[in-house]
């Protein structure tokens, strides 16, 4: 090769041009198909289920009959799936934030035990949803519920503890999504520096003021994003709730605790495999999945926000 | 290790016994007995015997990782925080052994203030700052705390600084205001010792004299120990100087006298600049 | 300056550093409730263990009998009186709170249908076998009416058959679907938006993700039923419209957030002077992203797909809805397919509480708890090591 030559760089790497352009446009098209799929999702739910959005689709009950079309209304289930998650919020919440500020700020870090506790934590995050619900079932029903009936009406036949309930389906929720907000509260503890510490214990502040007054309100956006993302995913879960609480018809409210309810996300997949006619009832199907989509990604959306803010907080703070 | 007799005090001056009834001037407030500490299996202390005179200021010099802010962490059992941290010996404050059963890490962090390496204000607003050290002291009245907010803040000669600017955020300050602030938080609950960890060493020289201003200016009130890298810094500022290497408190003396006819080779090395 | 006063109006002496802990009591109860309700939790957790174990551990051990012909014979009606009651519920196979619930009539009835059935069952030459035991859990059998040993799972049928090998293969089948759909798109995206895409573009797609993992599987199920189902089988023309190929996509819808982000995670903590390395040496972009960063990132690619994997065998909702739910044994994509977790989700809440169904039910639980458990160790233990790896090799 001539010194010259050396030297024409446009010219040599016509065919590496090529193959950047291919690589580049190959890539971007994977991700632009996976873009192109959630929107089709969004689209065709949005599209089909906004017709069927009314104020009398989310007020009604399902007196007349869930399958019929301009009678049916979905107030039941968000009634129903508001109440689990926010029972589910109240469990788990208090729970996984005192349980991570104990495995943070209290347990050994290096002791072989804390590491085997967390590892097991972080893993039970990623175990699925349906064995939760077999979790539940053994556990809540049968194993706590079946004795509180027991101790509680031993006279009583019909059980009242030991059958699936709000409660329980709450609880199950709760516990599939500890490890969440664990993983999550201990991340956001990390994160602070450790010289906020120090600096509030050598002012002579104990441990748990140095927690309550410090450590926790400098944790919290990274804690309620979170657990917001933790309650999004529960309200949107069906298979753990499938034994533990949520009933195909209740013509009422549920009214206790012990009590079944009806669910969005579970009236779903009632609504698309026992219909007895799915083209008919397709417009009451649409509507309730837009609903839950909707409930779902507001839940999202405030984690988002609230994680925006936090993030131009520290920007500003920094 | 086998040596049965107590280890001797050493003092700059010839003192008297302690006597725990408290400290008067020109008897040590502070003191250690043959204090060793262990992280895990290695031994960062050696049997370090020394007595902190009060309204003085106190260097330890030495080179990284000699010991010297460990200890300083043990004067303030800041030390109890790390895993596996096992220690030996004594330190007692006018005669109160702070490692005894019963004693109250928290009561004696309140005596015993503490500014740091890397200037760590809460992410607060300057008021705030101060009020939070205050209010853990159960200062909660409004008019009570405006008075201790603004006393601190012109005894860390900050008040003129930030005086039109009290609410808001501690961290829009420059690292040398930042410092100050923290010492403003520290000296705020009026502790009796002042400990200060390298307080100068991210900053650059003009935050520097004013923080060695500030600490010419406060020892007047408080029993100061700074740990610090600065030899020349340790030379201004201080009355007494320890001299710390690879855990062993090596000599102890006045600052005059460590500077300028140290009685041992390794001290005239490092402060020489041969080593260190 | 003057010497101010102590701000809490006193001045201590020394004294007051031997009141020790005992002068905060209510902090020592609250961080006494903090250690109670953290173990509690943590109990509540490794429970989880305990509890799906528990309930399959007589399949394990093999102490279940499911045999449709169980060596007591059947009693004549007429003996129900010479029973006492707790004989006959457990003649009756009833629990405390069934047998208290019922009349007399009811008891009657129910001793009818005992002995009708046990005239019935004897003539299969299959009744006396315990089919819950590990041969006929995993292994083929020549079932009356087959003319081959075949892998029947159909446990609600005069005989009980509980292979679950058609269970684990239909799993496989929409679980591999599902990667070979998500792996190729999540990774080019992972390399896109990590390496070669503009950082303005990057703040548009990261959120898009995060909203697809936002979407409940049961909504993905739902579409995979209602909108893919028709649309795949009118584009390929298969016979069946619900199998592993319709849940297999709308599953990979589900498991590409989860392979994205952690791909994306592992291409991006790929300090930027290796990159930059190749970039100075005349590399271009794609060039440098191809032969430089994802060969560092490989082990991160590879947990993202295992944790892809373990989503994608968990996952229920989609393949209860989209798979046509048929259990039959086929290495078909396109034919019908049912998976561990629809089978669960599908007839646990018709079952017997502890008897064999329930039992074997359990036991596809405990066994997806363990392939999902070890994956996500298996993934999370891979990064662990290659984040420390990169992190000292800056």
């Amino acid at each position: 090769m001539t010194l010259h030559g050396r030297w024409e760089v446009g010219g040599g790497s016509r065919r590496g041009a090529a193959w950047s352009v291919l690589f580049t446009g190959a890539t971007g098209l994977a991700t632009a198909l996976i873009l192109a799929m959630l929107a089709v999702i969004l689209v065709n739910v949005a599209w089909h289920g906004w017709p069927a959005l009314s104020w009398r689709f989310v007020t009604a009950g399902t007196e007349a009959d869930m399958f019929e079309v301009g009678k049916a209304g979905v107030f039941p289930m968000i009634f129903g799936t508001t109440a689990r998650v926010i029972l589910m919020t109240l469990f788990v919440i208090p729970v996984g934030v005192t349980t991570a500020i104990y495995l943070h700020e209290y347990a050994h870090t290096t002791s072989v035990l804390t590491r085997v506790i967390r590892t097991a934590v972080a893993n039970l995050a990623g175990v699925p949803s349906i064995v939760f619900g077999l979790f539940g079932l053994g556990f809540f029903i049968h194993f706590l519920g079946d004795r509180l009936d027991l101790v509680l009406h031993p006279d009583n036949p019909k059980p009242i503890w030991g059958k699936p309930a709000l409660l329980w389906a709450s609880l199950t929720l709760a516990v599939m999504t500890l490890p969440v907000v664990i993983v999550a509260t201990e991340e956001a503890l990390r994160g602070l520096s450790p010289g906020l510490r120090e600096a509030s214990l050598a002012l002579g502040a104990t441990k748990l003021q140095t927690i309550w007054q410090i450590v926790l309100p400098n944790a919290l956006p990274g804690i309620l994003t979170g657990g917001i993302l933790a309650v999004s995913r529960a309200a949107g879960e069906v298979a753990p709730l499938l034994f533990t609480g949520a009933a195909y018809y209740m013509a009422e409210l549920p009214r206790s605790l012990t009590d079944q309810f009806m669910d969005l996300g579970y009236h779903v997949f009632v609504l698309s495999t026992q219909s007895p006619n799915l083209e008919q009832t397709r417009p009451i199907l649409y509507g309730t999945v837009l609903v839950l989509l909707l409930l779902t990604f507001a839940l999202n959306a405030t984690a988002i926000l609230v994680r925006a803010r936090m993030r131009r907080r520290q920007r500003a703070a920094g | 290790m086998d040596d049965v007799s107590l280890p001797k005090v050493r003092l700059p001056e010839p003192a008297p016994e302690p006597s725990p009834g408290g400290a008067g001037a020109g008897e040590a407030l502070l003191r250690t007995e043959g204090l060793s500490l262990w992280y895990g299996s290695a031994r960062a202390l050696h049997n370090i015997t020394l007595g902190i005179p009060p309204h003085r200021v106190t260097a330890f010099i030495g080179p990284s990782g000699c010991g010297k802010s460990t200890l300083l962490r043990c004067f303030n059992r800041l030390n109890d925080l790390i895993d596996h941290v096992r220690i030996e010996g004594r330190v007692a404050i006018a005669g109160h052994d702070l490692y005894g059963p019963g004693v109250d890490a928290i009561e004696l962090r309140k005596r015993v203030g503490m500014v740091f390496q890397k200037s760590n204000p809460f992410p607060k607003s300057i008021y705030e700052n101060i009020a939070y050290a205050l209010r853990l002291h159960g200062l909660r009245e409004r008019r009570r705390l405006d008075e201790v907010v603004e006393q601190s803040l012109r005894g860390a000669a900050l008040w003129d600084e930030v005086k039109d600017r009290l609410h808001r955020s501690a961290l829009g300050l420059s690292g040398g205001q930042q410092q100050r602030l923290c010492i403003a938080r520290a000296i705020a609950i009026q502790p009796d010792i002042l400990l200060m960890d390298e307080p100068a060493s991210a900053l650059d020289p003009i935050a520097t004299a004013r923080i060695e201003d500030l600490i010419l200016e406060l020892k007047q009130r408080f029993t100061i120990v700074i740990v610090t890298h600065n030899m020349q810094q340790a030379a201004r500022i201080s009355d007494y100087t320890a001299f710390f290497y690879l855990g062993e408190l090596i000599e102890f003396d006045t600052t005059r006298r460590v500077f300028t006819n140290p009685s041992q080779q390794q001290t005239e090395d490092y402060v020489t600049g041969r080593f260190g | 300056m003057a010497e101010p006063s102590h701000p809490g109006g006193r001045r201590p002496g020394w004294q007051a550093l031997d009141r020790g802990q005992r002068a905060r009591p209510w902090e020592w109860v609250a961080e006494q409730a903090i250690r109670v309700v953290s173990v509690t939790a943590i109990v509540l957790v490794f429970l989880i263990f305990v509890f799906v174990m528990r309930e399959a551990l007589p399949v394990l051990l093999g102490r279940v009998n499911s045999a449709a012909a169980q060596e007591r014979r059947a009693l004549p009606v007429e003996q129900m009186d010479r029973l006492d009651p707790e004989e006959l519920r457990q003649y009756l196979e009833l629990s405390r709170k069934e047998f208290a619930e019922m009349d007399r009539d009811t008891l009657r009835l129910l001793m009818e249908v005992k002995l009708e059935a046990a005239e019935e069952v004897p003539e299969d030459k299959d009744a006396p076998l315990n089919t819950a035991a590990w041969r006929y859990l995993l292994g083929p059998h020549q079932w009356t009416g087959y003319d081959r040993p075949a892998y029947i799972w159909q446990p609600v049928s005069s005989i009980h058959k509980y292979n679950i090998v058609p269970l684990i293969v239909g799993s496989l089948k929409t679980s591999v679907v599902a990667l070979l759909f998500a792996v190729p798109l999540a990774l080019a995206a992972a390399l896109y938006v990590s390496q070669l895409a503009p950082p303005r573009l990057k703040e548009w797609v990261k959120p898009g993700i995060e909203l697809l993992a936002g979407i409940p599987s049961v909504v993905l199920g739902f579409f995979g039923l209602v909108v893919l189902a028709t649309f795949l089988q009118q584009v390929c023309g298969y016979a069946s419209r619900l199998n592993a190929f319709v849940a297999g996509i709308a599953l990979g819808l589900a498991c590409i957030p989860v392979i994205f982000s952690i791909a994306e995670d592992a291409l991006t903590s790929v300090p930027r002077s290796f990159s930059e390395a190749a970039l100075a040496l005349g590399s271009s972009r794609w060039q440098a992203a191809w032969q430089v960063v994802l060969p560092a990132a490989v082990p991160g690619v590879f947990a993202a797909i295992v944790l892809g994997f373990g989503r994608a065998v968990g996952e229920t909702m989609v393949v209860l809805m989209a798979s046509g739910n048929a259990s039959l044994l086929t290495w078909s994509v396109f034919d019908s397919t049912r998976t561990m977790t629809a089978t669960i989700a599908a007839e646990l809440a018709e079952t017997v509480f502890g008897g064999h169904h329930y039992r074997i039910l359990f036991l596809l639980g405990a066994l997806l708890f363990a392939v999902t458990f070890l994956s996500n160790l298996l993934g999370e233990l891979v990064i662990q090591r290659l984040k420390r790896r990169l992190e000292g090799g800056r």
